[in-house]
């Protein structure tokens, strides 16, 4: 606006120029006023350029607690995470507690308004609304658009094939943190290096595992055992192919789960396993070379240990051979045979050689220790030689047979996955001789002894039963009504492949077995029906008559064997003698 | 955009030729900003008082109509016309301010609004830009001191009735902008020394006879209890950061009490960030610099003092609602020209700037009196 020809003539009006003068000064002023409250304005600028410390230390959970997928051995995914939303709510931003929280209860489920909003009444700035909500219920609350609401990602463990193989995968606290089973090794470098993108891959068959649950499952419905064991194992690569543990949970609802149900019986339960373990002291004995399948022991009458006593269930009361007394689990003999082979000192040191000293080294943190005699008294001797005062969790056990019952060599087994390349080199247990003549009297018992029930048309099999009275919690002694009955097959005996193995804790019997409870009756029909649904899946194929048939002739017959004997063992310790 | 020949001689293509065009376009970016911001702001507070949410969009829309209908028919007016609406407003609005403290509710700890068919209206917000020009008349009539004296009296009448009321922000307002009129009619600056020492006695008694003053003032003065609103409207501002959390992304807008109205700027910067919001602030500047600049180039003292008094009231109004907003004052009713949401309010102040406009047309004179 240049100056007009008005000005020239305004020039005159001394108060106009004055004004003018004036007006320069008080824009000024208020020039000053608007820079200060620009300088206010920039002042008020937060000093970094603010990411909230919710999104940072949410990217920062993402990148920390990825887990990797755990799969079977043929990849079937048992675990997996998928990255889900949980609403979280600020009661500060949140303008109608009450109404926000009516209208959240009404689109997220398993939430009350109630507890909603007394939630949001107590918080002062973060409360929880839900954890890992669907993309439909995020959906519906972005919908209500309510202030304040905010969603947060996190990893959230998902567990497709839920009670499957839940002892073994094991389950994640809510910040993704592993707790139990593998989940809980892959925290604690327990499985080898970890990579959130390889998945762990299990030595689990999945096909097999849940046969095997199947199997139990029935077992349980009808002998209802307060638990049970099933394991199938790979005896050449130690690999473990099916573990269930019985009763079992849902991993995607681990916190509905009791502890009984979380309880890992198979490495995380030790037991007294009774007449299984004569396969371990007849090896033993039979390895020495001063016992041989030819070798006769006096089971007449009682066995008198200082002040102790030790009789047979179905005592033969006559001389029997090393075959016969394993048949019928004479535990007379048995014991006699330990002695015969050097004793205590012998058996001390076989056990440590197989590792019963130690605690089971296993990709999970639910491993029971064993627990094993320190003294070497004889009584102790032959308790141990038939299965008491020593006791160990099933996995273990079984284990270490896997290196008597093939070849006599022995790899530690394993729950993830072995590549061919990969292997342990075999430890040598006992002589090939020793494992042969094992597998022969294993044989005899399926075929003719106390085994009976565990046969599988068209497989030629070995095995042992067990039943162990359980000790009195607190007492010396044992109760008669309460066992553990097992019983334990190699698949197929001339040539073991596969161990497989159902132990049932306190399994009551019922008409169909007689009332017994012993493992011939509970556990080895139901081993028979695991083999011969997974024998064919693992590409076991039946054996050739005329091995069958060389096997029966192989075998000197044995006097007087009487198929309906049920076998028993009986008390480690029967009482002080008066 | 219109296009009118400079030989046109017509009423409407004199006044594009002679209005201050800069200053128009200012007020149509400051409206334009005002859609914006209230389409923002006002939505959780409608939400609050269970209306519709489109309720002060539609409201502050329906009187930004009638609001550009009068700026522009106002600044139509020749400087007598100015006067005279001035003049007949004063004695309407005077007499409307007289009445208030009988008929009107009480709002807020004070009774400022009459309800005029079924709108509330706030008289004092159409008394202000009348009082401006009635009193510029009287100085420019009368100088020296007697000016001075009978220019205080309609001012001593309104800020009477303003601190009945009470409104300790118009009344703080009145006094600013009748003390940049009498500075720029030439009072000497002794007198403004003994104003100023007024001043400061007269918000002193305040503070010890109105409660509601002395408690924003102690709530502002004690940096732990900084009032509710005063407390959100700072953390919206921090929430913003420096380019704001985007349109409709805002928070602590919806606790935010008033975001429409006396807190918009808060809001405002909530969502389009500090960027924005000093770019507000460099707008209300220009425009008070540009006001005072076109009165600087008014042909006579009229015009000139009105004019000063007009773009005054613009301003001060902008930097006190602007300064509350940020915690630099104690929080007083005043809403953000053109902005806020605010109905008479808005009214009032299209009247003030059409007569700024009309004052400051090239050539605009008051003539000698008839």
């Amino acid at each position: 606006m240049s100056p007009s020809l008005d000005l020239l003539g305004l020039k005159s009006n001394p108060s106009l120029l004055k004004g003018r003068r004036r007006l320069k000064i008080l824009g000024f002023g208020f020039g000053l006023a608007f820079v200060s409250v620009a300088l206010r304005l920039v002042d008020m600028l937060p000093p970094q350029p603010a990411i909230s410390s919710a999104e940072a230390s949410d990217e920062a959970e993402g990148a920390d607690h990825r887990r990797p997928d755990i799969v079977d051995r043929n990849g079937v995914l048992l675990a997996t995470d998928l990255r889900l939303p949980s609403v979280f709510g600020d009661p500060l931003l949140i303008p109608d507690h009450a109404a926000a929280a009516k209208a959240l209860a009404k689109v997220l489920s398993g939430t009350t308004a109630a507890e909603l909003q007394d939630r949001l009444d107590k918080a002062r700035r973060f409360t929880w609304i839900k954890h890992q909500v669907s993309p439909k219920e995020e959906e519906a609350v972005l919908q209500l658009g309510i202030p304040g609401i905010g969603f947060k990602e996190a990893e959230h463990r998902v567990y497709p094939k839920g009670r499957s193989a839940s002892h073994i995968v094991g389950f994640v606290d809510i910040d993704n943190k592993g707790l139990a089973g593998i989940e809980y090794g892959i925290d604690h470098n327990m499985v080898g290096s970890i990579d959130p993108d390889v998945p762990v891959r299990l030595s689990i068959d999945l096909r097999v595992q849940e046969i095997v649950a199947d199997e139990l499952g029935k077992a349980m419905a009808q002998f209802r055992p307060i638990g049970g064991c099933g394991i199938v194992l790979d005896r050449v690569t130690g690999e473990v192919l099916a573990m269930v543990s019985m009763p079992d949970y849902d991993l995607n609802y681990p916190n509905a789960a009791g502890p009984e149900q979380r309880r890992n019986r198979c490495s995380g339960g030790s037991y007294e396993l009774g007449s299984l373990f004569k396969v371990v002291s007849h090896a033993m004995s039979l390895d020495t070379g001063k016992v041989t399948l030819r070798s006769t022991f006096d089971a007449t009458g009682k066995l008198q240990i200082g002040r102790f006593r030790i009789g047979d269930d179905h005592a033969k009361n006559r001389v029997m051979s090393v075959p016969e007394i394993f048949m019928y689990s004479s535990n007379i003999g048995t014991a006699r045979m330990a002695f015969a082979a050097g004793g205590g000192p012998a058996l001390d040191s076989f056990l440590r050689k197989l590792g019963f000293y130690d605690k089971l080294p296993l990709e999970i943190p639910e491993v029971a220790k064993p627990m094993r005699p320190h003294r070497w008294p004889d009584i102790t001797t032959a308790t141990v030689s038939f299965g008491h005062g020593i006791s160990m969790p099933p996995l273990q056990y079984l284990g270490a047979v896997a290196g008597l019952a093939g070849d006599g060599t022995h790899v530690p087994v394993t729950l993830l996955r072995r590549d061919p390349g990969d292997m342990p080199t075999p430890e040598r247990f006992i002589q090939e001789k020793t494992a042969a003549d094992l597998r022969s009297i294993m044989y005899l018992t399926v075929a003719k002894g106390t085994g009976t029930r565990g046969q599988v048309d068209g497989y030629l099999l070995g095995g042992k039963t067990g039943t162990a009275d359980k000790a009195i919690l607190g007492h010396k002694g044992y109760d008669h009504n309460k066992v553990f009955a097992s019983f334990l097959a190699a698949l197929p005996i001339d040539n073991p492949r596969y161990l497989v193995m159902v132990n049932e804790d306190e399994p009551k019997g019922d008409k169909s077995t007689y009332g017994y409870k012993a493992g011939a009756w509970v556990a080895a029909p139901a081993v028979s029906n695991i083999i011969s649904r997974i024998a064919p899946l693992l590409g076991v194929p039946p054996s050739a008559p005329d091995t069958i048939l060389s096997y029966q002739d192989k075998f000197p017959q044995t006097r007087g064997i009487g198929l309906k004997s049920v076998e028993g063992t009986k008390l480690a310790a029967v009482g002080a003698e008066d | 955009m219109m296009r009118f020949a400079r030989t046109d001689r017509s009423v409407v293509s004199t006044w594009w030729w002679t209005v201050d065009r800069v200053m128009l376009s200012g007020l149509g970016v400051l409206a334009l900003v005002g859609i914006i911001v209230v389409f923002a702001a006002s939505p959780p507070v409608a939400a609050t008082l269970r209306l519709p949410h489109d309720h002060f969009i539609i409201r502050h829309i329906l009187f930004l109509l009638p609001a550009i209908g009068l700026l522009f028919c106002t600044s139509l007016l020749a400087p007598r016309g100015v006067l005279r609406l001035a003049i007949g407003m004063f004695v309407i609005f005077g007499l409307m301010l007289a009445v208030t403290p009988i008929m009107a509710t009480e709002i807020k700890g004070a009774r400022r609004w009459i309800s005029v068919l079924g709108t509330p209206v706030q008289p004092s917000e159409f008394v202000k830009p009348a009082l401006v020009v009635v009193s510029a008349f009287i100085l420019s009539r009368k100088p020296g001191f007697l000016g001075f004296v009978l220019a205080a009296m309609p001012v001593a009448f309104v800020l009477l009735f303003l601190l009945s009321q009470p409104d300790l922000g118009m009344t703080a307002l009145t006094v600013i902008v009748f003390s940049s009129q009498l500075f720029v009619a030439g009072l000497p600056w002794f007198i403004f020394v003994g104003i100023g020492g007024a001043a400061v006695l007269g918000l002193y008694s305040a503070f010890h006879i109105f409660a509601h003053f002395h408690d924003r003032v102690v709530s502002f003065l004690d940096p732990n209890s900084t009032g509710y609103q005063v407390e959100k409207a700072l953390r919206a501002v921090a929430s913003g950061g420096l380019f704001g959390r985007g349109p409709g992304e805002g928070l602590v807008k919806f606790t935010l009490p008033d975001a429409h109205t006396d807190f918009v700027f808060a809001a405002t910067a909530e969502e389009f960030g500090i960027l924005a919001c000093l770019m507000l602030v460099s707008l209300f500047a220009f425009m008070l610099i540009r006001g005072l600049n076109r009165a600087t180039e008014a042909p006579d003292r009229f015009c000139q003092l009105a004019a000063t008094g007009l773009i005054v009231v613009f301003a001060s109004q902008a930097l006190i609602n602007m300064a509350v907003n940020l915690n630099l004052m104690p929080t007083k009713g005043m809403t953000l020209p053109f902005v806020s949401y605010g109905g008479s309010s808005m009214l009032a102040l299209a009247i003030g700037m059409g007569m700024l406009l009309a004052l400051t047309r090239k050539g605009a004179k008051l003539g000698t009196p008839g």
